[in-house]
């Protein structure tokens, strides 16, 4: 194996390598130092970042398991920011948290699985990386050990997964009897259109959507969401999430190319249900993770309307969209961990008043909700809009209209909060919540990016330039 | 650089003038100082256009620039003005420079009240230089959620409620525009040839009358929302009055007319052949509109929601002269947009003046306004009359303009919507001078009254502006009517060259 092979490979290599760091630091007493520790580990991270940065990685490895392309450096990219920023934000929930090493371990390990998934070259490998992407997040899901409903989304999230583990895997192998060979190329090559390949089609859509939690899969989200501690909160509605959105577009337009005119169908009533019930449903709550549960997933029923637009530009729109959903996301979950490390408070009558008792946050928190409904001038607008427009090019008017009406509600949704933070007279003043300084590193890095990423136009093109479907 | 990027950088400078000062004093200077340079820009603006024109200059848009901005899908940070833009940039500018003059006294987050206002500016200044539908519909969303902040922190009543239905309508309405847009650009690649957002572009396809209705439909129904068209128009009372003064003057004065020329370039102007065969529905609204805002406008106590059905009835003027698609009609509906701007901004000013003093707004509680506050009195009363359209004022111009040109297109249903609308104005006499009797004469009635002072220096200021707009219109309407003449004319001509075409 050249030298080149490695650097295709940096990603995945570098983040072993930081997990065998930690495992020779957990037999030392290091993590007892938390704050050094906690500073050089996000230094690692960061490290990791700027190395995925490097500008070499196209080709193939291992006869076409593993490929590289353009477009999947800069997923990958994406997804390390994602990761920096979500391990920055955790900094106060980690300094109270005794394990920290298995804390990094795990979600290493998942973000592995995550590269492992987006570079395979044959749907096993796909599987597999799938798999090693979700087992280790039960067990962060469980990370609040001593807590009831923090064992209940470990329980809910590992049940819920294999069962669609399963379906996918049942996809997969009657896949495997009509073609024979499950590497991309030879499915590609060989696919055709007959009642066995739709069935296998259904069913390994069924398990994609248990994976992005698009309704009527989405029903273990909430709870696991409200659950989970924070950060891992923050990791599942971005990292995970948007991981399988890259893989079920590449899956979507390469694999199921010829299939276009079954899956629209598919895509269609998946992306109305998912944005009209995960909007109506968000209505309803009071607990802001369970909202920002529901509301992610009317996010991703916008982003399929992005896909339904079956071109280049749904391609995109939608990895441009995920950019913008992650830096939003985390912004907001960076917010409410902050709070909720200080003082416990999780629900929307508790950030009432919020802005005159935490201004900095209020104001963080409000932009990545504008950013979430699409108002200008955060980036939000543009995402969501490329969406909407790759859309009605391919002619998909009642989506659209359902989007439209969307739109509406989603806006209701946010300002709902925003009404709360800004308008409403606090019941019980909140106290002013300590900033440590990873945590506003990574506010600052997330809202600067959701202000002007609309208007860096270059890396929109670059998106494009690179999302050419063959 | 094109001279129009300042028409955005003015206002964003200040924006962020504001954000970096601490001194509440100093922000509302920076917030005057900016708006008067804006203000003196748009002058300058405008007479450095007519320079133009008359040295020969004979595009349909000058001060053309073009800078990419999303190139993969073509959209273009373009920008252009005409004389219709030029009047509604110098209405948004004088109406701007009297908003933060009124709202010298407001005590309460002084910083994140002018910067929302400035930012509310700044989305109407862009909506109107713009000449890229994309670039359009960003400024005309970015001006939403000020409107909402504005209203639900500084809001009066029950704000809460205001301000969400607002927010919301608004945003259907431009979901409206942007799928109808969004479709346009594509129905560009399919019938022009080539995927563009741009309006002179688009102005030379000929779409087939099937891509056209849906279109023409959407966009002009989505703009409608914004101009309070009914049934649209719900937002619209009850937003004006909970907002604060400030905010029901941008509001009426400059949001209502986002929508009206939204409606003229984008709808009408793009989409000539839907428009000659479905304009009739929006006459029908219109009409409607006008004579609702002016019956429910009878009804009410309540001297802003008073203003606010008023204006619903008077841009109810401003749809029709579109939708009657002839050359003096449209001519009187810029015209209308203008005079109403200044005049609602005007009478929004007044009643905010009276209400900071005898705090309230019914008009049978309050009486003798004119004995105790001369100026103020005054103020309302000019603004009365402009509303009622007495000769002399801008009002008068622009009504009776609407009126001749709805009467040039002929047919019985042009005709009664036309006969219908004029019958509107004796309504509305009745209900100002109601409200004039009411609470500006008469003898006061409430000892307490007797304590109040006239107006302060900036309120006196920013009303003498807003008269002196109103009065200029008024009398020298000729100034107005030769700097959109030429537009409107080639608007006009659009649907000539169909007539001939069909």
């Amino acid at each position: 194996m050249s030298i080149y092979s490695y650097l295709m490979l940096r990603f995945e290599v570098v983040i072993t390598l930081i997990i065998f760091i930690l495992l020779v630091l957990k037999l030392s007493d290091a993590d007892k130092k938390e704050k050094s520790f906690l500073v050089g580990i996000n230094v690692l991270l960061l490290v990791n970042f700027l190395v995925g940065l490097l500008p070499i990685g196209e080709g193939t490895l291992f006869m076409d398991f593993f490929r590289s392309t353009g477009l999947l450096v800069l997923q990958k990219n994406i997804l390390n920011l994602g990761l920096l920023l979500i391990s920055l934000t955790s900094y106060t929930y980690l300094l109270k948290n005794n394990n920290r090493i298995e804390f990094y371990i795990l979600m290493l390990s998942s973000m592995l699985g995550v590269f492992t998934m987006l570079s395979s070259g044959h749907i096993l490998v796909l599987y597999l990386g799938l798999e090693m992407s979700t087992i280790p997040l039960a067990a962060l899901a469980n990370f609040n050990k001593t807590q009831k409903n923090s064992s209940e989304a470990g329980i809910k999230l590992i049940l819920s997964s294999a069962f669609s583990s399963g379906i996918l895997l049942f996809g997969i192998s009657l896949l495997y009897g009509a073609v024979g060979n499950l590497s991309f190329e030879n499915v590609i090559a060989n696919l055709q259109m007959n009642e066995l390949t739709i069935l296998a089609f259904a069913f390994i859509l069924g398990g994609f959507a248990f994976k992005m939690s698009i309704v009527p899969f989405h029903l273990w989200t909430a709870d696991v969401y409200e659950g989970s501690p924070v950060p891992v909160t923050n990791y599942l509605s971005v990292i995970s999430k948007g991981s399988v959105i890259f893989v079920f577009i590449s899956v979507l337009y390469t694999i199921f190319a010829g299939f276009t005119n079954a899956w629209l169908y598919a895509i269609t009533i998946l992306s109305i249900l998912s944005m009209t019930v995960g909007n109506l449903f968000a209505m309803r709550q009071q607990n802001l993770k369970r909202f920002l549960a529901f509301s992610s997933i009317a996010q991703i029923g916008f982003v399929l309307v992005g896909i339904a637009g079956a071109s280049q530009l749904g391609m995109t729109s939608a990895t441009y969209f995920v950019l913008i959903y992650l830096l939003s996301n985390i912004a907001s979950f960076g917010v409410i961990g902050a709070i909720s490390d200080s003082t416990g408070k999780e629900t929307i009558n508790d950030y009432r008043g919020l802005y005159k008792s935490n201004p900095y946050f209020a104001l963080i928190f409000a932009v990545s909700l504008f950013s979430l409904a699409g108002i200008p001038p955060t980036a939000g607008f543009f995402g969501k809009l490329f969406l909407l427009t790759s859309g009605m090019g391919n002619g998909m008017y009642l989506l659209l209209a359902f989007a439209a009406l969307n739109l509406v509600i989603s806006l209701y949704n946010y300002l709902r909060i925003v009404k709360a933070m800004f308008i409403d007279d606090a019941v019980e003043v909140l106290p002013v919540v300590e900033k440590n300084v990873p945590v506003k590193l990574a506010l600052a890095v997330c809202t600067i990016g959701i202000v002007i990423i609309g208007f860096v136009t270059p890396l929109f093109q670059y998106i494009d330039v690179l999302s050419i479907v063959k | 650089m094109n001279i129009l990027s300042f028409l955005i950088l003015i206002p964003l400078i200040t924006a962020l003038a504001i954000l970096f000062v601490k001194k509440e004093r100093t922000i509302k200077l920076i917030a005057l100082a900016g708006s008067v340079v804006q203000f003196g820009f748009s002058i300058w603006l405008t007479f450095f256009y007519i320079g133009m024109r008359k040295a020969g200059a004979t595009g349909e848009l000058l001060f053309q620039s073009s800078l990419q901005w999303f190139e993969p899908i073509k959209i273009y940070f373009s920008t252009g003005i005409d004389g219709i833009s030029l009047t509604m940039i110098l209405l948004t500018a004088m109406v701007v420079v009297a908003g933060i003059l009124v709202s010298w006294k407001i005590e309460r987050q002084v910083k994140e009240f002018f910067f929302l206002i400035v930012l509310l500016s700044l989305g109407a200044y862009g909506f109107f230089i713009s000449t890229d539908l994309f670039m359009m519909f960003f400024f005309l969303e970015l001006a939403v959620i000020p409107k909402y902040l504005l209203i639900g922190i500084w809001g009066s009543g029950k704000k809460e409620y205001s301000a969400m239905k607002l927010a919301l309508m608004l945003m259907a309405g431009s979901a409206l525009v942007f799928l109808g847009i969004t479709a346009l650009y594509f129905a560009s690649g399919i019938y022009g040839g080539q995927y563009t957002w741009d309006i002179n572009q688009l102005a030379q396809i000929n779409f087939p009358m099937e891509v056209q209705v849906p279109i023409y439909l959407l966009i002009f129904t989505g703009f409608g929302v914004f101009t309070a068209m009914f049934p649209f128009h719900t937002w619209a009372p009850d937003g004006h009055s909970s907002a604060p003064t400030a905010a029901s003057m941008f509001l009426a004065g400059i949001s209502m007319k986002l929508g009206g020329y939204g409606a003229l370039r984008v709808a009408t102007y793009l989409l000539p052949n839907a428009a000659q065969e479905w304009s009739w529905i929006f006459i029908i609204l219109a009409s409607i509109a006008i004579i609702y805002g002016a019956f429910a406008t009878m009804m009410q106590k309540d001297l802003k929601y008073m203003n606010a059905y008023s204006s619903v009835s008077h841009c109810g003027f401003v749809i029709l002269g579109i939708a009657m698609l002839t050359k003096t009609a449209f001519m009187g509906a810029v015209m209308q947009m203008v005079s109403h701007g200044i005049m609602t901004a005007l009478f929004f000013a007044a009643i905010g003046m009276i209400y900071d003093r005898a705090h309230t707004r019914q008009a049978q509680e309050l009486g003798g306004i004119l004995k105790q506050m001369p100026f103020i009195g005054t103020a309302f009363i000019v603004a009365g009359l402009t509303s009622l359209g007495l000769p002399g004022f801008s009002g008068f111009v622009s009504e009776m303009t609407i009126f001749v040109g709805s009467w040039e297109r002929t047919g019985m249903f042009y005709r009664i919507a036309t006969i219908l609308a004029c019958a509107s104005i004796v309504v509305t006499a009745v209900y100002i001078l109601r409200a004039v009797g009411f609470a500006i004469w008469g003898t006061i009635t409430n000892k307490e009254y007797e304590k109040l002072k006239d107006a302060s220096w900036n309120e006196k200021a920013a009303t003498i502006l807003l008269i002196a707009g109103i009065v200029l219109i008024g009398v020298l309407p000729f100034w107005i009517i030769n700097l959109i003449q030429n537009d409107t004319i080639t608007i006009f001509n659009k649907f000539i060259s169909v007539a001939v075409a069909n």
